[in-house]
């Protein structure tokens, strides 16, 4: 080695070391995949079936071997993390859509593996998985809208509890579901305007307030829910359920109709409001602003935007979206309030933002792939898995620890969340 | 950069978190006295609102207001009057025995609570914040209670280890915790929630099918109950349930309280949760101590768990937690953080669990006594809130948490 003065010798410690997170995790699923798809998968045959209820079958049903479906996508997995592992060498970038198109190659391989010797139903599972995962993606976007104006926002747990408390209530007195919607909607926001006072005005700290404000909706639900409601079903908890909306046309389209274009109000409202939010945040000077309080508080307090009361406002009409959650779980769904019936989708939609890097559309992604692998858990209970069901349940859980612990690598929240702002 | 990526946690995260907890446990008695009347008051209007006559007789209130108010103290009294029969003394019993056997009772509810109550404080004084109580405790439960009924052992030991299996399994369960947020930067409170899943579907899971589940229970999650060697003995004679866990989590605020308060360990504990920024240009590994502190957190929580095991003589299901693992950040945040604020918080709570079922029967639901609890913590944790209606004068030593975040702005942030 004759290393010339010229040659800085510091160079060397700049070099990002070599992230071997991505490459490991991925190596892990490959070999499950490939040994338990493919080694030892099932040699029976697995049928892809596009057929939707009450409609006729449009699409031919797609016969495979499941062991060599599981051969092929294990050799597929492997050609990927070989891949990974040349990206981290070389200290490239892994690409989000690699990462997606891997997940969705272990997710074939999983679904021939469970429906082998059946039918592996895709209408079936994709319109539950949208059902599942409505009220997550809403307290996905109204987390990610307060996170990024620098609020955590733990109370989305008790946003859609009050959604789903005061649509049923609501609906049941007035016997009119669209003003129960916006009733649930309001109460939400409500609960954000709580949660925004105490963190907002009085600065206490945003998680402890989320935490409480959780405990506190819990509580009136659950009191008024066996106080009232189990006392005279009919009188307070019988609002019945939001009517699916077929959309003429677009709903006869082979499998995207019957999954996308059949749905509840709330499920177009979803949809909607996912696009709203995304162009909110990242088009306009309202959303510019937004990001910018939770970024630089004081930089934003500058040049003339109100801090507090951005924030104020951002927590409270979020939890409008929140509170359309709520709504989607109880009038949505199975029309009726049913105690502590959230189960802690609040967290999980918590959880989507940080997975989607405080991202919207990323967050939507998460959330729906907490929807399907809810719907696949049904499923599979149904399909008589090898695999018991409390296992299959484990894993949205279980991938997003791999993911929040390195899989997707490190992300940066913004700069000041959770952080009051203080006029000095 | 190898330094800054592996950078354990943002310190102006916990930072302010501490900041946060300083003020809520430096609550004055006055104060917490004040956040626990609101909080009844809270309850008492629920109650009011939802009790049938009152609402019968708000309909002609102008033509007689004295049928809406009879009704509404009627339910108010009968609900705390319950409440209180339920769970302190019952002056209607035959014998004085017989009348404090319902303190005894919340003295057994207390137990768990403080236990876990300790765990989570503990993380508070850190500067972490340890939502994953209910994971903790149902894996202390799984290792308890494998132990309890699965392997025989002589009267004493067999009991000791079981509690040393349950406590193990939740140290290592919370360990994880520690580690994830030590080595990638991991936030522990999403950690610890998906903990608590993963932990809910595996004991679920063990209890239906796997190595704790009964065989009288059918394909129900059941597991046997423990063998009478490892229960914990009664500690006023069968004819109160009182067990030795409460002297179990008596022994635990004396830990807590050396621990945190006279230890060198707990010393460096704490400096880590005043600044881990200066803790760590101390020389204190600020990443093996939160480590360290998750462990120790779910130490006290797993303790909390293997007394659900132990302290009865039934199977258990996976709701054997019964909310204890989430109440008791609502008992170390109404605590103060402080050995003794716990332990009668601890008392408080139990004494609202071991009321419920009087109140139960008396007619009026014991849910309102969560929204209690939300309202009492809420208004703790809100110290200016307290102030401004009580009109309380500003304490300097526990201003308000505005003046500290001015404070250390102008300090050079």
């Amino acid at each position: 080695m004759t290393a010339t003065a010229h040659e800085p010798t510091t160079h060397e410690a700049i070099v990002r070391p070599v992230d071997w997170r991505a490459p490991i995790s991925f190596i892990v699923f490959a070999l499950v995949g490939f040994f338990a798809f493919g080694v030892n998968g099932p040699s029976t045959d697995v049928v892809f079936s596009w057929a939707a209820k009450g409609t006729p079958s449009v699409l031919p049903d797609l016969t495979v071997n499941a062991r060599a479906l599981g051969f092929v996508i294990g050799g597929l997995m492997f050609a990927i993390t070989a891949l990974t592992f040349w990206l981290a060498l070389t200290r490239r970038k892994i690409s989000a859509w690699i990462v997606v198109g891997f997940a969705l190659l272990f997710l074939i391989g999983l679904l021939g593996w469970v429906g082998a010797g059946g039918r592996v139903p895709i209408v079936y599972l994709l319109t539950g998985a949208i059902a599942f995962s409505v009220p997550v993606v809403l307290g996905a976007l109204a987390g990610a809208m307060g996170e990024r104006a620098g609020v955590t926002n733990i109370a989305i747990e008790g946003q859609l509890l009050m959604g789903a408390f005061t649509a049923a209530f609501v609906g049941t007195i007035t016997g009119n579901l669209i003003i129960a919607m916006f009733a649930g909607m309001i109460s939400g926001s409500l609960i954000g305007a709580l949660l925004a006072v105490f963190s907002v005005k009085y600065h206490v700290d945003q998680i402890i307030v989320g935490v409480v404000v959780n405990v506190l909706v819990a509580g009136i639900t659950s009191f008024v829910h066996s106080s009232m409601m189990t006392r005279d079903e009919q009188a307070y908890n019988y609002p019945g359920t939001l009517p699916a909306i077929r959309i003429p046309l677009l709903s006869e389209i082979p499998v995207i109709g019957p999954v996308l274009f059949n749905q509840r109000i709330t499920t177009y409202l979803m949809f909607a409001l996912v696009i709203f939010v995304t162009v909110l945040l990242y088009k306009t000077r309202t959303g510019l602003r937004l990001r910018a309080v939770g970024e630089h508080p004081l930089a934003a307090d500058t040049v003339g935007i109100n801090v507090n009361r951005t924030r104020f406002w951002v927590v409270t009409l979020s939890g409008l979206i929140a509170g359309l959650g709520g709504v989607a779980l109880s009038i949505g769904s199975v029309g009726g309030f049913i105690r502590e019936m959230s189960a802690g989708q609040g967290y999980i939609a918590l959880a989507c933002v940080i997975l989607g890097r405080w991202n919207p559309l990323a967050a939507t992604a998460a959330a729906f792939l907490f929807g399907f692998s809810k719907q696949f858990g049904v499923w599979a209970a149904q399909a008589g898995a090898a695999i018991p069901t409390d296992f299959i349940n484990m894993i949205p859980y279980i991938v997003t620890l791999i993911a929040v612990g390195g899989f997707v690598g490190r992300s940066i929240a913004p700069a000041a969340i959770n952080k009051p702002y203080v006029k000095s | 950069m190898t330094e800054t990526t592996k950078a354990p946690a943002e310190p102006r995260e916990t930072g302010t978190l501490q900041l946060a907890l300083r003020e809520i446990f430096g609550a004055s008695f006055t104060r917490t006295v004040l956040a626990i009347v609101i909080g009844f008051v809270v309850g008492a209007v629920l109650i009011i609102i939802t009790n049938e006559e009152f609402l019968a007789s708000v309909g002609y209130f102008f033509q007689r207001p004295s049928d809406a108010l009879g009704a509404a103290w009627n339910a108010v009294y009968t609900g705390y009057s319950s409440l209180f029969t339920g769970s302190i003394f019952n002056s209607s019993a035959d014998t004085f025995g017989a009348a404090i056997r319902p303190f005894t009772e919340t003295l057994r509810f207390a137990a768990p609570l403080i236990l876990a109550g300790l765990g989570i404080a503990l993380s508070f004084k850190v500067g972490l914040f340890n939502i994953g109580g209910l994971g903790q405790m149902l894996v202390a439960i799984a290792g308890a209670s494998w132990v309890s009924f699965a392997v025989p052992m002589p009267t004493a030991l067999h009991m000791l280890v079981a509690m040393a299996v349950g406590v193990l399994a939740a140290m290592v369960w919370g360990g994880i915790v520690g580690l994830l947020k030590a080595a990638t930067g991991a936030h522990e409170v999403i950690v610890t929630i998906m903990m608590n899943y993963i932990a809910l579907y595996a004991v679920s899971y063990a209890m239906r099918a796997g190595f704790l589940h009964s065989p009288d229970a059918g394909t129900n999650p059941k597991t046997p109950p423990p063998l009478e060697t490892a229960q914990y003995p009664a500690l006023l004679g069968d004819s109160y349930r009182l067990h030795l866990g409460f002297i179990v989590a008596v022994l635990g605020v004396v830990l807590y309280w050396w621990l945190m308060e006279r230890s060198s360990l707990g010393f460096r504990l704490r400096a880590v949760g005043e600044n881990p920024s200066a803790a760590a240009t101390s020389g204190m590994k600020v990443s093996t101590l939160y480590i360290i502190t998750m462990a120790l957190s779910a130490m006290f929580v797993g303790f909390a768990g293997v007394n659900q095991v132990l302290g009865g003589s039934v199977g258990l299901t996976a709701s054997a937690d019964s909310g204890i693992g989430f109440d008791a950040i609502t008992v170390a945040l109404l605590g103060g953080g402080n050995a003794i604020g716990i332990f009668f918080a601890g008392l408080l709570f139990g004494a609202m669990k071991a009321g419920g079922p009087a109140m139960q029967i008396a007619g009026v639901s014991p849910e309102v006594l969560v929204v209690v609890q939300g309202v009492i913590v809420l208004f703790i944790a809100a110290p200016p809130l307290v102030r401004a209606i009580f009109r309380l004068p500003k304490s300097v030593e526990n201003g308000p948490i505005a003046q500290k975040f001015s404070r250390t702005k102008k300090g050079g942030e």
